[in-house]
């Protein structure tokens, strides 16, 4: 991500149409489609009350009880389908958080330059630094009520330096560009120039910011449910592995516990992953790999990129 | 040389930022948190640990904000972080001396083993690219979406529960007490195999992914097709040139996501049952032991500090350009 080479020139539209073309972040955008409709959906396709108890104690996957259920008779199916509103929310808030950080400290940073950019600097890379996790675990821990919002303020809030990083630098670079000096030398305002000359050049390395952050928060999310530092009475995807490990499903050979929570974490962060790789060869062309748009004929080499001329009469 | 003394400098004040936050975290609570701890510990505390959590929670009302600062650190630098809760009497340096050498052999070694696998295949892969090899991309970042811990409960259920090959818990065999003689090394590493596995599966991916990147952008600079054109063997050009470039970000990376990657492997701990600073973090938070936490989160934070001078030092050796600016 850190290698990204800018790419003007392009509108923002036009941009996520070349994204979508590609294969792999069609991919990752189908998949979080559907959890994104499973999470507006919610109760309304969930088979059972996630919470409600039944008789059918421990058991594997059936007919009945897709998923299983717990040793209390709650159906697991229910509770993945609960938990993805959780996840999604969660991860979606704290990403924004996050940006929204990035790029004030980060624009700012490598546009004003100077003391106030070592200052910015510094404060981004202590942040860097300091384990974000153990932190949060912490402050999550001492806070009295660690519901959804304040899970993703803190991830939030502590998550934002890589992001302001690679902004800065980016920043830095489009500063001295032709573009923006023509821009300053016909009396634009500073306002104009960041809103309007400087943040659109910026789009791609901001969704992948942001679609990089949303990964860290789920994941943190689901970690901090797991060890039971956050309410486990809301669900998401770490409260059923909570409950799962904390009743030994491990030991009495329950996999289809813990295996489905698993599997949606991966699922989902493979595709945010994937989207990025969009975003990632769309900046940078030279990374995409063979499998997208196959030119025949032409094994990409070291060296060269493989494009296709068009026939221009 | 003046490279060296800024990241010097930098270290000094993230150090120094990172203490003073975890002075200020239990200072920011609402309410009176010691007032229900010792409620919850019932008459178990002794009248000199209510006094320290008064003084680590701010509520000593007789001295400034000030003074409980310059305290603070007198107090810390003589290796004073409290008593611990949980192990009660013991100090929290103590429980963390114990455990300590436990995290830093196994996330030490996995990493740099992941490190060195991930970057190799990374340029492995930058290099030979648009073959099946590609195939791995996908695979790869499915295997780093998998949060650390849920991979440790697979690893556990498949192969020490379903199959035992590796003992699923602790760090040694019980019968055996803590000593440097053979028969418990070997019950140390044969206890840390799995934990140590699940880690490296788990983040060998980043590296790739990240070198690959970086290779295939090296391996259109002029220089390499200069290498290929003075007819140099294609493993020189590769190594040589292209990897020997492509490897510096993810030099600087490692330094960068090395707190990512301790905030995993403490819940790989937990999961695990590894006595290391992750399972006691884990007890710490479970008990709300506060005087723990700090204590854990400061030398967490402290060691991945030191790891990254260590990764800064590496990188100036690999980077001739920072050795010249000086």
């Amino acid at each position: 991500m850190a290698t990204t080479t800018p790419t003007a020139l392009v509108t923002p539209r036009r941009g996520f149409r070349l994204v979508l073309r590609n294969r792999k972040a069609a991919a990752g955008l189908i998949i979080l489609g559907v959890f994104a409709l499973v999470a507006a959906l919610g109760e309304l396709i969930a088979p059972y009350d996630p919470d409600a108890l039944s008789p059918a104690l421990l058991e594997g996957p059936s007919g009945a009880h897709w998923l299983g259920t717990t040793n209390t008779g709650q159906d697991i199916l229910s509770q993945l389908i609960a938990g993805t509103r959780g996840v999604l929310l969660v991860g979606l808030l704290a990403g924004a958080i996050a940006t929204v950080l990035s790029i004030v400290v980060g624009v700012t940073a490598g546009f004003v330059g100077g003391a106030g950019d070592e200052a910015l600097s510094l404060l981004a890379n202590v942040f860097l630094v300091i384990p974000a996790l153990p932190l949060i675990i912490i402050v999550a821990s001492l806070l009295p009520s660690a519901g959804g919002t304040t899970v993703a303020l803190v991830i939030g809030l502590t998550g934002w330096a890589w992001g302001s990083r690679i902004l800065r630098a980016q920043t830095l670079s489009l500063r001295r560009r032709d573009f923006v000096q023509a821009a300053r030398a016909n009396g634009e305002s500073l306002w104009r120039i960041v809103f309007f000359e400087i943040l659109p050049n910026l789009t791609a390395i901001i969704a992948s910011g942001f679609i990089g952050t949303v990964i860290f928060a789920v994941l943190s999310q689901i970690t901090l449910a797991f060890i039971g530092v956050t309410s486990v009475s809301d669900w998401n995807w770490g409260t059923i592995l909570f409950w799962a490990q904390s009743n030994q499903a491990l030991a009495q050979g329950a996999w289809w516990w813990f295996v489905p929570a698993g599997l949606c974490i991966a699922l989902l962060g493979t595709a945010l992953t994937l989207v990025n790789f969009g975003i990632d060869e769309f900046v940078n062309p030279r990374l995409r790999t063979g499998g997208n748009r196959p030119v025949k004929g032409i094994r990409p080499r070291v060296g060269f990129t493989p494009v296709r001329r068009k026939e221009t009469s | 040389m003046t490279f060296l003394l800024r990241r010097l400098a930098f270290y000094l004040v993230t150090a120094w930022a990172a203490i003073t936050l975890n002075f200020f975290i239990p200072r920011m609570l609402p309410g009176n948190p010691v007032q229900s701890l010792i409620t919850r510990y019932q008459g178990q505390l002794s009248t000199d640990a209510t006094k320290a959590l008064y003084a680590l929670f701010g509520l000593d009302e007789d001295t400034s904000l000030w003074q409980q600062y310059l305290d603070y650190w007198g107090r810390l630098f003589s290796g004073d972080l409290g008593l611990s809760f949980t192990y009660f009497p013991t100090p929290v340096a103590e429980v963390i001396e114990q455990s300590l050498p436990w995290t830093l052999i196994l996330v030490g070694l996995s990493t740099m083993v992941s490190f060195t696998l991930g970057t190799l295949a990374g340029a492995y892969l930058g290099w030979r690219r648009g073959r099946w090899t590609d195939a791995l991309l996908p695979i790869g970042s499915f295997f780093s979406a998998i949060p650390y811990f849920w991979l440790g409960l697979i690893a556990i259920a498949v192969l020490a529960v379903a199959w035992p090959l590796f003992p699923s818990s602790g760090g040694w065999d019980g019968a055996f007490v803590p000593s440097w003689d053979a028969d418990f090394i070997w019950s140390a590493v044969y206890h840390g195999a799995l934990p140590a596995i699940t880690i490296v599966i788990s983040s060998i991916a980043g590296w790739m992914l990240g070198m690959r990147n970086m290779t295939v952008t090296v391996a259109a600079e002029d220089y390499v097709t200069v290498a290929h054109a003075k007819g140099l063997k294609e493993r020189t050009v590769m190594f040589a040139y292209a990897a020997r470039n492509a490897v510096l970000p993810n030099v600087s990376g490692f330094a960068l996501s090395l707190g990512f990657i301790v905030g995993g492997t403490l819940v790989t701990e937990i999961v695990f049952s590894y006595p290391g600073i992750g399972y006691i973090l884990y007890q710490g938070v479970s008990a709300k032991d506060y005087p723990l936490m700090q204590g854990v989160f400061l030398i967490i934070t402290l060691s991945v500090l030191a790891a990254n001078m260590l990764a800064d030092l590496a990188y100036a050796l690999l980077d001739p350009r920072t050795r010249q600016e000086g």
